[in-house]
């Protein structure tokens, strides 16, 4: 096995072990009723942390999400409440809205030579501001097609249920999986993590990859938004605070290096599901505090920080004696 | 050029900044300048800048010294909480004030070591490595206040937030100390040289013979120190400990504060005053859309726009630009060829 995929074989290794602890303790967390939740229940986390695992491996670092995530629930919310626009229609306007917004933080990381950390946080403060000016309440959605979209799911055997929100989260992963290892840009990103200077001598276009990357996690966070409306039929401006943690989080369990140029998009999706299952645990036992959540995830995202400076400094020390 | 005029000079964008901000608040809002002294202390639009920027200013000091060594410290919302949880439990707990004030403070101490060596000796990237502490920090401090808010009325704690020395309040003389400690220490010792060598170039700075893992780890331990006052500061103000939302946030401020303060994240040169005005400036902002009678809606909206004009502002590329036309106004100079 190569090097680079140890943090990942780690990452699925520590999930499918946490997970037969939790059967061995509680059966029915084996049931599909289950699985489906945790895919129903961290869609649009997972969805914005395809956006977040793109930006990272180029090295850079998108504070932005889960405003922006906000700022598409209260806007689709305000859309249905006060025009009879369909919402099909919402959805295209808030992606275009969303999409242009995150090219344009990757502009000004370019053309500015700004730090990404900065120019994201003064997005991050700028699309909670947009949410704030568009609604300070929590705005319910009550279109019909909202009902509709709903009670789309695909019947797994054993009871449960692949909500359509679900699916969606699925098949981003896979279309992420797609362009990150079978498209040129995919190349480009990586090349991109791996050292700025030397991707713009071997010939990559530094310039319109970071913007796409950025308009790429600003179109998936408003997707993200849309599952995430969809998910609470609401908008609120005070949702999703903090969303971009936990991405950056789910990022960093999956195995990619936070500084750009490894780690794989497959990964993020365990590094998601690790994190539901620690949750469904603490729903699970009952007796438990939330804030073990929290410590949980702290304790593995330095595990796993551990781990892969271990694999580095064996595979140098496996270069030098070759 | 006397030192005095070049620390005017490397502080004159900010305090040019400053004065913009103050001057525009006081158009929207005439009685701004007021200051009037009751109960022998001072009262005014100005003196609450200061003291509701207490914790960012707190922070900022510690941050601008992370940030001279090519690090970043995310966690010092998250030690604030701690510290914060950790001050109220143990002076409910029946501990004394100075009891209370050294755990907290040797708590905070504690969380920046962890820092400093996550950084320092395992090598890890300081975002990431001080990322731990942030995920996890807000989880411990709810352990320790057992996910309730902690109240307490011990007076002498409570004077830290609300007190006032000499007609100011007592989190304004904190902060105002504590920033020319920081920045004596660092500048009248060669201190502050080794940190800017650090943060220029680790590799070269080992190899020259500074011990590059201690200042790290105290640059660190600096930042922590200073979240807890911070944190101590927050608790003592709503006399009480919120795990959650204690200090949520400021670390986003803090770095703010030391970027606008003109300090780059890529290391090197910086200046604790010129953070300590741009915790100021944030304040301003704040405290000034309130005054003038924004709709608060607008707050964050106008709090970007004024940062991105800043950092705009400040950017390489503009900066690289106004300089090849200056120079080539003078005289065309060798550098023109190195100008992308």
């Amino acid at each position: 096995m190569k090097a680079k995929h140890l943090p990942l074989a780690a990452t699925i290794l520590i999930f499918v072990l946490s997970y037969a602890l939790c059967a061995f303790q509680y059966p029915n967390i084996l049931s599909t009723r289950v699985i489906g939740n945790l895919l129903t229940d961290n869609a649009f986390l997972g969805i914005a942390a395809v956006g977040m695992t793109f930006v990272i491996l180029s090295g850079g670092i998108d504070l932005s999400i889960g405003s922006v995530i906000a700022f598409t629930g209260v806007f689709l919310a305000v859309m249905m409440e006060n025009t009879s626009i369909h919402p099909l229609a919402a959805f295209v306007l808030v992606l275009i809205i969303t999409t242009s917004f995150g090219a344009l933080m990757g502009a000004i990381i370019h053309h500015l030579e700004m730090p990404a950390f900065i120019v994201t946080l003064a997005g991050m403060f700028l699309a909670r501001g947009m949410a704030f000016v568009l609604s300070i309440d929590s705005i319910p959605i009550r279109h019909p097609f909202y009902a509709t979209m709903k009670s789309f799911y695909l019947k797994l055997p054993g009871g449960g249920r692949l909500t359509l929100i679900g699916g969606v989260m699925l098949l981003v992963f896979a279309l992420g999986i797609l362009i990150a290892h079978r498209t040129r840009f995919g190349t480009n990103v990586y090349a991109l993590g791996g050292g700025a200077q030397t991707a713009r001598l071997m010939g990559v276009p530094t310039g319109l990859t970071t913007i796409m990357i950025y308009a790429l996690s600003g179109l998936l966070a408003g997707l993200s938004g849309i599952v995430f409306s969809l998910y609470t039929s609401a908008g609120y401006s005070l949702a999703t605070v903090g969303v971009e943690l936990d991405a950056i989080a789910a990022v960093v369990i999956g195995g990619t290096l936070l500084s750009g140029g490894s780690g794989f998009v497959a990964g993020t999706l365990i590094g998601i599901l690790i994190q539901g299952l620690i949750q469904t645990y603490i729903t699970f036992d009952g007796s438990l505090s939330s804030w073990w959540t929290k410590i949980l995830i702290g304790f593995l995202l330095f595990a796993f920080i551990l781990l892969q400076k271990g694999i580095l400094y064996l595979s140098r020390n496996n270069r030098a004696l070759a | 050029m006397s030192m005095l005029g070049l620390y005017g000079r490397r502080l004159l964008p900010q305090f040019i900044a400053l004065a913009i901000i103050l001057g525009l608040v006081s158009i929207a809002f005439p009685g701004f300048f007021n200051l009037q002294i009751q109960n022998g202390r001072l009262y005014g639009s100005l003196i609450d800048i200061l003291n509701r920027g207490a914790p960012v200013a707190l922070l900022a000091i510690g941050m601008t010294v992370v940030i001279a060594t090519k690090g970043i410290d995310l966690s010092v919302g998250a030690v604030m909480a701690i510290c914060g949880a950790v001050a109220a439990s143990a002076i409910t707990s029946g501990y004394s004030l100075p009891a209370t004030l050294l755990l907290t403070v040797g708590v905070g101490v504690l969380c920046g070591l962890w820092n400093g060596i996550l950084v320092a000796i395992l090598d890890i990237q300081p975002i990431i490595a001080t990322l731990v502490l942030m995920v996890a920090g807000r989880g411990i401090a709810q352990m320790v206040t057992n996910g309730a808010i902690l109240t307490f009325n011990d007076e002498g704690l409570i004077f830290i937030g609300s007190g006032s020395l000499f007609g100011l309040p007592m989190p304004i003389v904190i902060w105002i100390t504590a920033g020319i400690l920081v920045a004596l220490l660092v500048r009248r010792t060669a201190l502050g040289m080794l940190i800017e060598a650090v943060g220029v170039n680790r590799r070269a700075s080992t190899l020259a013979g500074v011990s590059t893992p201690v200042l790290l780890i105290a640059a660190y331990v600096l930042s922590g120190l200073c979240a807890s006052v911070a944190g101590i500061i927050a608790a003592a103000d709503i006399r009480g400990a919120d795990a959650n939302n204690a200090g949520l946030w400021l670390e986003l401020d803090a770095i703010l504060a030391v970027v606008i303060g003109g300090t780059s994240l890529l290391g090197g040169r910086f200046s604790i005053a010129a953070s300590l005005l741009g915790a100021m400036i944030i304040q301003s902002i704040n405290t000034g859309i309130l005054l003038s009678g924004f709709p608060p809606e607008f707050n964050l909206i106008i709090k970007a726009a004024i940062i991105v004009f800043i950092l705009v502002l400040q950017s390489p590329k503009l900066q690289g630009t106004l300089a090849f036309f200056s120079r080539s106004n003078a005289a065309t100079k060798p550098a023109e060829s190195k100008a992308k």
